[in-house]
């Protein structure tokens, strides 16, 4: 290929980026945005029906926009977004050139077009599925092909990924190894070509039964197939929010990994354990036995927990390590409450660490034991734990980079500064009491996926108790705060894009800087054994966060107990 | 910036780690462990399992099998649609219907008695959801999952879905009972249970 090579350097931070490159993660990043805005109104919708005093939509409307919402949110946004984040990851952290850039815009095509698809099929009616599509329930045909378009082109930018990791290699772009951060999202990218070939396995014979073409499909085979995707797929932005995780603490603190070796050692964890996760969607099922759902909802003896458990400590450890070396070292939480609260990037990934790690990986280890699966499955507990991780984890993570990819990758100011300071507080903070009400109401029985927990017009109906209708009421005020935090997000975003002031983009070449280790700061470097508890504080807090999980955990066995024998 | 760099030793797997981050390993590998052999414990020694026994069959099988138990144990009839509440004898085999939308029959069942209770879906998939006990199942069409089921309390229990069929699905509830002893009206068959 003969294109010609043209690089810019960010004056702000020194990153490197193709431009070709950076044309397809702005469009990437943006794709997603609209997604995000897209499911972010339908979430308005969905859960202002829930809240049983406000019952916004019909029935009808209801299960439609539920499905609409959860692909549009879990697919769309989350994968283009996260397409984003490994082009970044190589081609801009490498410092070289990403790997066939046409091809780039293909998979861009051709995950537009199945997105659109998708979700024409779902507002035309008749494809109200939900996003697990469980059959014999069926959905149009084009739902599906929008479905397996979209991952054909996923799985491009997958490929394109590592291609541009050969690149980097062969052209020498960088020194050693590849940085930890680029790690995380190469695990991400190993687990979305796992997770992208269950899809297919599982939805490309759907589609041929939707057309006729197939007669039968087993519906217990299609669960089990279909969480091999729908579990993992959840994993993919496990790693990759991770990895955003490590980035910002480098961004806005500099700070590096506690050890190179325990941190790459839990990535590589989730590779080898997490897809065995995708056994918890199906504890209560009937066919499969018990010694099975034990060693794959276990995660074999949960190596994937103890992945999440160590990024827990090593990510905020790492900061507290940078800030006590600049000096905050008073005490346990100086450094602390000398963090940069005002900054979003900051913020955000704080409030995405804890909560990801108190309310939805406790939560998702009790779901996922398999007695005490009983007491929720199905139930809106679930909701509530997959929106502990997916949205506080993942999707506010991906907010905070955005606010310093807008004037890095943007070159544009970010927009309404205030706004933006105060916007991971009130969608972050929203979703922590609308993740914790939502898990209150499935404890007492609620189900999710529900369109009138009165069951009005019903011969025998069941009274939830009051607190469940004070629960789903606060699940309803909650999702305001957050949607119009969500909105925020949207606008400063978009304005600062399009209509931001434009600052300096720096300068072009045609030729790449080569990624150095950086040596002179090893010298005086943490890392590799200092020997002293420097992050006490952070330790403090995972002794908190262990000692509320061994509570949690103890008390539904406690509940479970007084439940009927079942054998 | 350190963490989107390359390590800053060539050679960073020999290095040794921080001693917070092996002693937070060690405690985390513990959990770990306790969390796995919890599972295992609580079939030898827990008393709610989920049962492995599970079957294929089809709806006509399962509907026909649900009739017989009708046919045989009805003590009365329940709303306008005349939905049969079943009193089994304890320790019988005992079935429940799932089906676009609606659970049939009612079973009326004895505190502390078990019974072996079949449950299948007819058409889509179904969520059997016990209220207030909060239990909850995953009905799958094409299989009949046994599970012996033993009420430690009385009284009226709700039947809810709770794994979306369509746009009934909110309206697929019933009930299921549990007395303090045998059928209080006798009907045809309680030949086998004495007061």
């Amino acid at each position: 290929m003969a294109i010609a090579q043209t690089f810019r350097t960010d004056p702000r931070t020194g990153l490197q980026y193709d431009l070709q490159g950076e044309a397809l993660i702005k469009a990437n990043a943006v794709a997603g945005v609209v997604f995000l805005l897209i499911g972010g109104i339908l979430a308005l919708l969905v859960s202002l029906t829930r809240w049983p005093a406000v019952h916004l939509l019909n029935a009808e409307w209801f299960y439609l926009t539920l499905t609409a919402h959860g692909i549009d949110m879990l697919i769309f946004w989350i994968i283009f977004f996260e397409i984003a984040i490994l082009y970044f990851c190589s081609s801009t952290l490498l410092r070289c050139r990403l790997a066939a850039p046409r091809w780039g815009w293909i998979a861009f095509g051709l995950m537009v077009i199945g997105a659109i698809m998708t979700n024409v099929m779902i507002f035309q009616g008749e494809s109200s599925v939900m996003m697990t599509s469980y059959v014999p329930m069926q959905a149009k045909p084009g739902f599906y092909l929008g479905l397996i378009l979209f991952a054909v082109g996923a799985l491009i930018g997958a490929f394109i990924f590592l291609g541009t990791l050969v690149i980097a290699k062969a052209e020498k772009t960088y020194e050693g190894s590849i940085p930890l951060v680029t790690f995380g999202a190469l695990t991400a990218c190993i687990i979305a070509v796992f997770t992208i070939a269950s899809g297919a396995i599982i939805l490309i014979p759907t589609f041929l039964w939707s057309i006729g073409y197939i007669e039968h499909m087993d519906p217990l085979m299609y669960r089990v197939i279909w969480w091999g995707m729908g579990h993992s797929s959840q994993q993919i932005n496990v790693a990759a929010h991770i990895a955003v995780w490590y980035a910002v603490g480098a961004i806005v603190f500099g700070a590096k990994p506690m050890s190179e070796k325990v941190s790459r050692l839990a990535f590589l964890l989730y590779i080898l354990f997490l897809q065995l996760a995708s056994a918890h969607h199906l504890l209560s099922d009937p066919g499969l036995s018990s010694e099975w759902k034990i060693l794959n909802a276990s995660y074999f003896m949960y190596f994937a927990v103890l992945a999440s458990m160590v990024h827990g400590l090593t990510v905020p450890g790492s900061m507290e390590v940078a800030q006590r070396r600049k000096g905050f070292t008073k005490g346990l939480y100086e450094w602390l409450r000398k963090a940069p609260w005002g900054n979003p990037v900051f913020s955000s990934i704080f409030l995405s660490i804890i909560g990801f790690g108190f309310l939805g990986g406790i939560s998702g280890v009790m779901m996922g034991t398999e007695q005490l699966n009983m007491l929720i499955h199905n139930t809106l507990y679930v909701p509530g734990h997959f929106h502990a991780t997916v949205v506080i984890g993942t999707t506010l993570a991906f907010m905070g980079l955005t606010y310093f990819l807008i004037p890095s990758l943007f070159s544009r100011e970010v927009a309404f500064p205030t706004l933006a300071k105060w916007q991971p507080y009130l969608f972050g903070l929203g979703m922590y009491v609308f993740v914790l009400t939502m898990m209150g109401a499935g404890t007492l029985g609620v189900p999710r996926r529900h369109w009138d927990i009165g069951f009005a017009g019903t011969a025998l109906p069941y009274e939830f108790p009051g607190a469940a209708y004070l629960m789903l009421a606060l699940v309803g005020l909650s999702a305001v705060l957050a949607v119009v935090g969500g909105g925020i997000y949207i606008l400063v975003t978009v304005w600062s894009i399009f209509l931001g002031k434009k600052l300096e983009s720096g300068a072009r070449s045609n030729r790449t800087t080569i990624l150095r280790m950086p040596v002179a700061e090893a010298v005086e470097g943490y890392g590799g054994g200092v020997g002293v508890l420097e992050a006490k504080g952070t330790f403090t807090l995972a002794m908190v966060f262990l000692a509320a999980f061994v509570l949690y955990y103890f008390i539904n066995w406690k509940y479970l107990s007084e439940v009927w024998g079942l054998s | 910036m350190s963490s989107v760099l390359p390590p800053a030793r060539r050679v960073w797997w020999k290095e040794p780690v921080e001693k917070i981050e092996l002693v937070w390993i060690g405690l985390a590998f513990i959990w770990a462990l306790i969390l796995f052999f919890m599972m295992p414990y609580w079939h030898v020694f827990g008393k709610q399992n989920l049962s492995n026994e599970a079957y294929r069959i089809s709806p006509q099988q399962f509907q026909a099998k649900t009739q017989a138990m009708v046919d045989q144990y009805t003590v009365r009839t329940e709303t306008e649609q005349s939905v049969p509440v079943v009193h089994p004898p304890a320790g019988s085999d005992i079935y429940l219907i799932a089906r676009l939308w609606s659970w049939w029959p009612i079973l009326e069942l004895e505190k502390g008695q078990s019974y072996r209770l079949h449950l299948s879906a007819m058409d889509y998939q179904h969520g059997f959801s016990l209220q207030p006990e909060n239990v909850n199942l995953q009905l799958v069409p094409g299989y009949e999952m046994v599970v012996t089921v033993t009420p430690n309390k009385t009284g009226p229990f709700a039947v809810v879905c709770n794994e979306y069929c369509g746009i009934g699905h909110h309206q697929m509830v019933s009930r299921m009972y549990v007395t303090d002893g045998p059928a209080p009206s006798p009907a045809p068959a309680t030949e086998d249970r004495e007061e």
